[in-house]
């Protein structure tokens, strides 16, 4: 049945197909005839009005901030809060405070605390792989480190949800409300954080408050998406039978959606520790301690090892608390609380109190100790000996190969394709966009991409723009294929699943200054040194989207085709991608997500174009009006191409 | 073997677990605190230095804050910044001291002339030369490379893949300012400028250049760690003179001397701090920086370490600095 449907689908409409063939053709022909001509070109240490006026803003900011009542009653009061929240927590488990030489809680207590938590929300296979993971961090000799950039994910992740929840909850309850929502998270997501780290500093100052706003900008998202769309996706009947039984507002809240959507609420704090955790490295930049911190002073000194040594402690702490943060919200989903249970938790607890009692007395149980007897038994150094030379070894070998991979695809993809978009007048490329977002998607999505596009232009950045677009383009079509053809073998194999998945996951929470220097050995300062970072970085979160949309596939159907005789190409290809195309759309959305989110890294490793434009802004004053409207128009990018796909999607879906 | 030890280890690490736990102890928090270092912190107070993202930079307030924690028991809180958020620390306070700025004449302007927060304390004594410059082998194969006339005799050697056709000016700290882009119009050079965006990514390309005897022609500049490891060799383009990069669009020569500058909190410099002193009479010279990011770089030592070595090797010129 499917099978018939899918071919009849794609037979059913040659006529749009061929048009966009056309257009495409006219499109190069108009392209090699106007080549060169209107390319609204600008030099990467030019500007113009928009950008100094920017400019201008900053300046009056700066100074005024000292005596606006906007800073005195207002910013400063934020600030204050945020400092102290922060500072508190790195108090109890990161720093010395008190007049005492190390916190409040050492590492032992530290370790009990998140082991107790495991057992009481999770289950005991957590609990153990709490204590493996902390002591191997412990052992890496990064405890410090580590715990400032806990500290300050916690702090940030708290307030993520204070804020997030209600409002995620108002944005479940109210569709107008979710149409307002949506955007400015969109919006928050992606805007590069370069782009507000140095506005962020000179109004919360230069510290910890800072840190934990600029991490909490990143975090706020998922956990308003989360809770929204757990809301929403209560069932229909569960809250018509609460309202026949005469349940108020607030009882239905609290007795039934709330209740109902727990699960999916966890699994957005989940996403928020994870995106809190991703701005370690960044929230560096303006002085945030910790693992960060470690990092990109090892890039100063291009010491491979040492920041391998520092993004292992943080991938390691990502999966401990993905690990434990998915268990939590598996149990609420089955929730059959044993006899066992209570006595279980009581003696954890006392053994909790009687480890936290012991971290603040002696020293060993309270700062990790380096050596035990006369032995050491720190293995960082080790770990950053070993990596380092790995990646000397392996960058020497390889960088050849590697090379030829590189000028190749430059030549054969990247330049054509760049070519098209940069070299040619701008009305011809903002003629296509238009055609093609109307040929495959509406009306509706034509007047969004005008409104995109004249943004562009408005921007002073049409060509870093197009040059952005190019890459983008490259790289998400790269993630797409990855994505598919890794995610079907793992839906298909459950072996595959297993030893792939924590690859994927130490590849997401991984932070790109790490492999930066390698990247730049084997493949040079390039666009394809930045679309392979950008590929390496969204391939992940793609893969996963689509292994779980195919596995979602009802297994009766697949039968069904095995029966009547079908090859397993066959079935993937007729029953299985056709069945999971919502997962494939959202693939795709995600993918052009998280690859615009590596814009900006791109820009550091030899990308230029937007992602340039906005470092150079965050470190040049007289750019950063630049590096501001850069980042605007990387948002810009962003809806326009996530809304292309989606009305695409939908038209073929309505069709 | 390996195995063994590592196994040894574990059972080490469990069994003085145990012994802990059975209430052996060990030393106490209370009786192990010793008080963190610095004497007299009273008559010096607090000193917030910024550490820009460069080896030199943390040089140079590496050995400062050696000097005032060590010599003139003060106590100096380093921040890692950015230039143009150091700045921003002068009129907020959390920033006292910057040790060197390459030129920054709009932030100069602004905190120094306007908001008269901020001071020009003086040259530090190192100078900075932005260039061009090729790896080392280029310079001994091609004697002639290293004249910028002879640039578009070579512009095929540094073709890449990212040049379109032309040669390759690999470009792009981000945190520099360029002025590139308008050289190779003006001299009609036949490069095209690419922007690495990265200072990794710069002396990633040029150690790689150097290793495997490949062309690099990039921008580069001195005092920099990276030069003891691999001595680049500077092109020169037409010299400098006075006002010949005044319009940014018609630069058509090479990149001025810049003598490096501290700068620092005027509250902070009318203090009467002996810190405050430490800062003006500061002055070394680009060998002496070189040393300690050196150490701080290839040999991996740490801040404190670094500078301690440089000090012990260099007390006289200290003692003048807070005599």
């Amino acid at each position: 049945m499917t099978v018939l449907t899918a071919s009849r689908a794609a037979i059913a409409k040659p006529g749009r197909g061929r048009i966009i063939a056309a257009v495409l053709v006219v499109f190069v022909v108009l392209a090699a005839v106007f080549r060169g001509q209107n390319t609204l070109s600008l030099v990467p240490s030019d500007t113009t009005a928009l950008h100094r006026w920017f400019n201008d803003v900053n300046h009056w900011v700066t100074t005024n901030r000292n005596d606006s009542p906007l800073f005195l009653y207002f910013f400063n009061e934020i600030r204050a809060f945020v400092d102290g929240l922060t500072t508190l927590i790195q108090n109890l488990i990161a720093q010395p405070s008190y007049g005492r030489p190390v916190p409040v809680i050492g590492w032992l207590g530290v370790v009990s605390i998140i082991t107790l938590i495991a057992v009481a929300f999770a289950n005991l296979r957590v609990a153990l792989l709490v204590i493996a993971g902390f002591g191997f961090i412990g052992l890496q000799g990064l405890w410090e480190e580590s715990m400032d950039t806990l500290a300050l994910t916690l702090s940030a992740v708290l307030l993520a949800l204070v804020i997030g929840i209600p409002l995620g909850i108002w944005a479940g309850l109210s569709d107008r409300v979710n149409a307002v929502v949506t955007p400015v998270l969109d919006f928050l997501q992606t805007m590069p954080t370069f782009v507000y780290l140095s506005p962020f500093a000179l109004l919360f100052l230069i510290g910890p408050a800072s840190a934990t706003l600029v991490t909490l900008v990143y975090a706020l998202p998922p956990a308003v998406r989360y809770t929204a769309h757990g809301i929403r996706s209560v069932p229909r009947a569960s809250v018509e039978a609460s309202e026949s039984l005469g349940a108020n507002g607030f009882q239905r809240l609290t007795g039934v959606l709330l209740p109902m959507s727990t699960r999916t609420i966890v699994l957005g704090l989940n996403q928020t520790i994870m995106a809190a955790l991703s701005m370690a490295t960044v929230a560096s930049l303006i002085d945030a301690p910790g693992l960060g911190k470690t990092i990109l002073k090892a890039l100063q000194t291009l010491d491979v090892g040492t920041s391998f040594n520092a993004g292992l402690a943080i991938v390691v702490m990502a999966i401990v608390l993905d690990r434990l943060t998915t268990a939590a919200s598996r149990r609420a989903r089955t929730h059959r609380p044993s006899k066992l249970r209570l006595p279980l938790l009581g003696v954890a607890g006392v053994l909790t109190l009687f480890a936290i009692y012991l971290s603040r007395t002696f020293i060993w149980a309270a700062e990790f100790p380096d050596t035990v007897g006369s032995t050491d038994i720190n293995f960082g150094n080790d770990i950053a000996r070993i990596s380092g030379n790995f990646a000397d070894w392996f960058t020497t070998q390889a960088s050849d190969v590697t090379g030829w991979m590189k000028d190749t695809t430059s030549l054969l993809l990247i330049d054509p394709l760049q070519t098209l978009l940069v070299e040619s007048p701008w009305w011809l490329v903002a003629a296509l966009l238009l055609a093609l977002a109307y040929l495959l998607g509406n009306l509706r999505v034509t007047v969004l991409t005008a409104f995109c596009v004249a943004g562009l232009v408005f921007s002073g950045l049409w060509q870093d723009s197009m040059t952005t677009l190019a890459a983008t383009l490259i790289a998400t079509a790269a993630t797409m294929v990855i994505g598919i053809v890794v995610g079907v073998w793992m839906a298909r194999s459950r072996r595959a699943d297993m030893v792939i998945r924590p690859v994927l996951d130490a590849l997401q929470v991984m932070p790109p200054f790490v492999y930066l220097v390698p990247f730049l050995a084997l493949f040079a300062a390039s666009r394809f040194t930045a679309i392979l970072a950008a590929v390496l970085y969204a391939a992940p979160v793609v893969i996963k989207v689509v292994a779980d949309g195919i596995s979602g596939v009802s297994a009766t159907t697949v039968e069904a085709a095995i029966a009547s005789g079908s090859s397993s190409t066959q079935i993937i290809w007729k029953v299985q991608i056709p069945m999971a195309r919502q997962a494939l759309v959202l693939a795709a959305n995600q993918g052009i997500c998280y690859v615009l989110a590596m814009i900006v890294v791109g820009g550091l490793v030899g990308a230029g174009a937007l992602g340039y434009d906005v470092v150079a802004g965050f470190s040049q004053g007289e750019l950063f009006g630049k590096g501001l409207t850069a980042g605007f128009a990387i948002v810009i990018l962003g809806i326009m191409l996530n809304r292309i796909t989606q009305a695409a999607a939908e038209r073929r879906r309505t069709a | 073997m390996l195995d063994n030890n590592k196994a040894r280890r574990a059972v080490l690490g469990a069994a003085a677990l145990g012994l802990a736990l059975s209430g052996c102890g060990g030393a106490t928090v209370e009786s192990g605190s010793t008080g963190s270092g610095g004497g007299s912190a009273e008559d010096c107070g607090t000193v917030n230095m910024a550490v820009n993202p460069w080896v030199g930079f943390e040089a140079d307030v590496a050995v400062v804050k050696y000097v005032a924690e060590k010599e003139l028991g003060c106590s100096v809180n380093t921040k890692d910044l950015t230039e143009e958020v150091s700045w921003q620390g002068f009129a907020s306070g959390e920033i006292d001291v910057i040790m060197e700025d390459w030129g920054h004449p709009d932030l100069e302007k602004q905190y120094v002339d306007e908001q008269k927060v901020a001071t020009k304390v003086g040259e530090s004594g190192n100078v900075g030369q932005i260039g061009w410059f090729v790896p080392p082998w280029m310079a001994e194969k091609y004697p002639d490379i290293t004249d910028s006339k002879n640039l578009n005799k070579y512009a095929d050697l540094f073709k890449t893949s990212e040049s379109g056709g032309k040669g390759q000016v690999l470009d792009g700290d981000p945190s520099y300012v360029t002025n590139d882009e308008a050289l190779v119009k003006n001299l009609d050079l036949d490069y095209k400028v690419v922007y690495a965006g990265s200072e990794a990514a710069l002396i990633t390309a040029f150690r790689q250049a150097e290793e495997k005897k490949t062309p690099l022609l990039g921008y580069f500049y001195t005092p920099q760690w990276f030069l003891s490891e691999v001595p680049l060799v500077k092109v020169d383009l037409p010299a400098y003179s006075e006002g010949c990069d005044a319009d940014p669009e018609k630069v058509d020569c090479d990149y001025p001397e810049t003598p490096l500058i501290k700068f620092a909190r005027t509250e902070f410099m009318d203090s009467g701090s002996p810190a405050a002193k430490l800062v003006k009479n500061f002055s070394w010279t680009n060998d002496d920086q070189n040393i300690v990011a050196k150490y701080i770089a290839e040999d991996k030592m740490d801040d404190e370490d670094a500078a301690k070595k440089w000090v012990d090797a260099n007390q006289a010129k200290v003692d003048a600095w807070i005599k």
